[in-house]
């Protein structure tokens, strides 16, 4: 059984009652909230995902809740709690469907230690996977959607999952974060795919979601063999420049972005040190979307 | 009183969880990781041969836990090496308090123990050097808000906390055991006086077996800090479990809580203690204990108030108790001319939602 098949009466009673539980890649996300733009945003963003029965252990039980006290009238906020903490402030209600994946992201890049869990994107083809690794506003989404409705497919816009033993990535589909300008030019790019009304003045500034290739989402099991670190910067007007990277450089910039890099100590260390082995590194300067793609695409396997 | 707490069940009892449906499993889980417990419930399934039984899906929680615990482990014994090297220069050594100590001195409760900050004990004389030392190691004040700072300069009986500047790790400097301004006035020269050197750790103090006691109830059952309450009933009954063995350890308890104007906290804690985690406590202790509690009347309502907040119940009755607590704790704390303003502030924070971690 998947989301599609509940009606929207029986979305909102799972969100409001005993919870709605979401099989993503290896774990189980149970959401309860009440409020209406997590109703409306699960059912548009995650129409393709698996639903566990009831009674199944959940990894990550979460909630969307009003606000407390007055400002569940006067300003209304929502607030994401996992087993009853609050990770982040209190956002306006109508931010509640990017607070929400803000708050799945925090369950996994938190709490899961079998797997380096770093901060990058992630797409496959052909069973390679390409790392695209990047600080806020570098355009690594912007790039990971359009390659994402260009044939790779996606493993994650947000958190690499990196295992401890082999060279090996596991993919968390979930819809791909685009912020600002970059929503009108996916748009533009990727006029099929479906997303979500744009939200304003959320702390990245204008935020709407793009649903995760239905594709991308049935074979959400399936890992890949890392092949290719792309750290991606966007210019505006620049022509696409690839140049390669030293391992040793991107080794240190991919530990940057480990989330749990420090914490799991040698394992980490080893882990990382095999993925980057295997890996072509480049440095990638882009502006022009069909461009960048086409030069990602023709890299060697 | 019975707890319905099926944490503290399969604490007590880890043959219990092999019996858990899924759904039960997974708030196992959840009131572990709610109260810092999952380590220890790790410990108690790996050490009664039953984490073979456990399901994969809460299985891998239970191992994830190992990963943070190991880790941390690694970063507290850093952190005193750290310590050890900067405040090498004090004339009288600092005393490692709580987790850090248990680690350190490798005792039992330092197994499946999860940690926060690391607390150290200064002699008062000298906590300006302290402080200067230590931030010239790189440690920086993580208050930096003046009413915070004026809050524990005056009022408490630690430096605000320090965070290092390239770790990020948390140091809580204590020069006292109770803020200054609590009712209670135990003496922290006794404390240090008694410490004892770490064998094969150089540099490295904890306090005496009882005064580790003393100090673990105090925290618990004067400071009021319940968000992690079992987690530190646990620490208190594994402490006791431990040093119960050692020659004299009881016979010099009670005295020293009331050498150290401790011996109401130290009854509450050993009432609690035997009752929640069955605690092997002898009966004449507790009988002794007695003499330091307070009224019958009131007696019953305190184990009635601590055993549901500590049983970690959530029915409405269980968060009036702590509620309750809460502010018997702050009026221990203070006199009511600093408590209710202070109060006051924080209710207001809270209000406009200024304290939550930090912004996504």
């Amino acid at each position: 059984m998947i989301v599609a098949d509940l009606s929207p009466e029986e979305l909102r009673g799972r969100l409001g009652g005993a919870g709605l539980s979401l099989r993503v890649g290896a774990y189980l996300f149970r959401i309860h909230s009440p409020l209406e733009p997590v109703a409306r945003g699960l059912a548009l963003m995650y129409p393709d995902y698996p639903l566990a029965p009831e009674g199944e252990f959940a990894d990550f039980p979460v909630r969307v809740m009003p606000g407390r006290f007055l400002r569940r009238w006067l300003q209304p906020q929502a607030r994401f709690l996992a087993n009853g903490h609050l990770p982040f402030k209190p956002m306006p209600t109508c931010q509640a469907l990017p607070l929400l994946e803000w708050g799945l992201n925090w369950c996994v890049s938190n709490k899961v230690f079998d797997r380096l869990v770093i901060h990058s994107a992630v797409l496959e083809r052909k069973g390679l996977a390409l790392l695209l690794p990047g600080s806020p506003g570098a355009g690594k989404s912007t790039l990971c959607a359009a390659l994402a409705y260009s044939g790779w497919r996606l493993l994650s816009d947000e958190l690499t999952l990196a295992d401890l033993g082999v060279p090996r990535v596991y993919p968390l589909p979930r819809p791909i974060s685009l912020k600002n300008r970059s929503i009108g030019i996916l748009k533009e790019y990727a006029p099929g795919a479906v997303c979500s009304e744009p939200v304003h003045d959320t702390s990245k500034g204008s935020v709407a979601l793009m649903r995760a290739p239905a594709d991308s989402v049935a074979r959400a099991l399936e890992p890949a063999l890392p092949r290719w670190v792309v750290f991606p910067r966007y210019v505006a007007g620049a022509s696409s420049d690839l140049r390669p990277l030293s391992r040793g450089i991107a080794f240190m910039r991919l530990a940057e972005q480990g989330f749990n890099y420090g914490l799991l100590g040698r394992a980490g260390f080893d882990a990382l040190s095999d993925l980057v082995d295997g890996c072509d590194c480049h440095e990638f300067r882009y502006s022009r979307l069909e461009e960048a793609v086409a030069l990602l695409g023709a890299l060697d396997g | 009183m019975s707890v319905d707490s099926l944490l503290i069940e399969c604490l007590l009892s880890p043959e219990r969880a092999a019996t858990l449906a899924p759904a039960e499993w997974e708030s196992l889980v959840c009131q572990g990781q709610a109260a810092g417990l999952l380590g220890r419930l790790l410990v108690a399934l790996e050490s009664s041969g039953r984490l073979e039984q456990v399901p994969p899906a809460p299985r891998r929680h239970l191992e994830w836990t190992r990963v943070v615990i190991e880790s941390q482990k690694r970063a507290v014994r850093w952190e005193a090496d750290c310590l050890r090297r900067a405040l090498a220069d004090l004339e009288q050594p600092f005393v490692l308090l709580k987790g850090a100590a248990y680690v350190l001195a490798g005792l039992p409760a330092a197994q499946g123990r999860l940690f926060g900050d690391v607390d150290i004990l200064v002699a008062r004389e000298e906590l300006a050097t302290a402080e200067a030392l230590l931030e010239r190691h790189g440690w920086v004040g993580a208050k930096p808000d003046a009413y915070d700072q004026r809050y524990f300069r005056d009022w408490m009986h630690e430096l605000p906390p320090l965070r290092h500047g390239a770790r990020g790790t948390i140091l809580d400097v204590h020069h006292g055991l109770l803020p200054v301004t609590a009712r209670l006035k135990p003496d922290a020269d006794r404390l240090r006086r008694a410490a004892r050197p770490i064998p094969g750790e150089e540099g490295l103090w904890t306090l005496a077996p009882v005064d580790m006691v003393l100090h673990a109830a105090c925290h618990l059952f004067h400071e009021g800090e319940f968000q992690r309450g079992l987690r530190d009933l646990m620490d208190l009954d594994s402490l006791l479990r431990h040093f119960g063995s050692e020659p004299g350890f009881w016979a010099d308890l009670i005295p020293r809580a009331r050498e150290m104007d401790l011996g109401r906290p130290l009854h509450y804690a050993l009432r609690t203690s035997a009752c929640l985690l069955a605690t092997p406590i002898a009966p004449e202790v507790l009988e002794a204990s007695n003499a330091d509690g307070p009224p019958a009347l009131l007696a019953s309502l305190m184990d009635q108030l601590f055993l549901r907040v500590l049983g970690g119940g959530e029915e409405r009755a269980d968060r009036a108790a702590a509620f309750f607590l809460y502010l018997r704790a702050h009026a221990q704390r203070m006199p009511p001319h600093l408590l209710l303003p202070h109060l006051a502030r924080k209710s207001w924070r809270a209000l406009f939602g200024l304290e939550a971690d930090s912004a996504p």
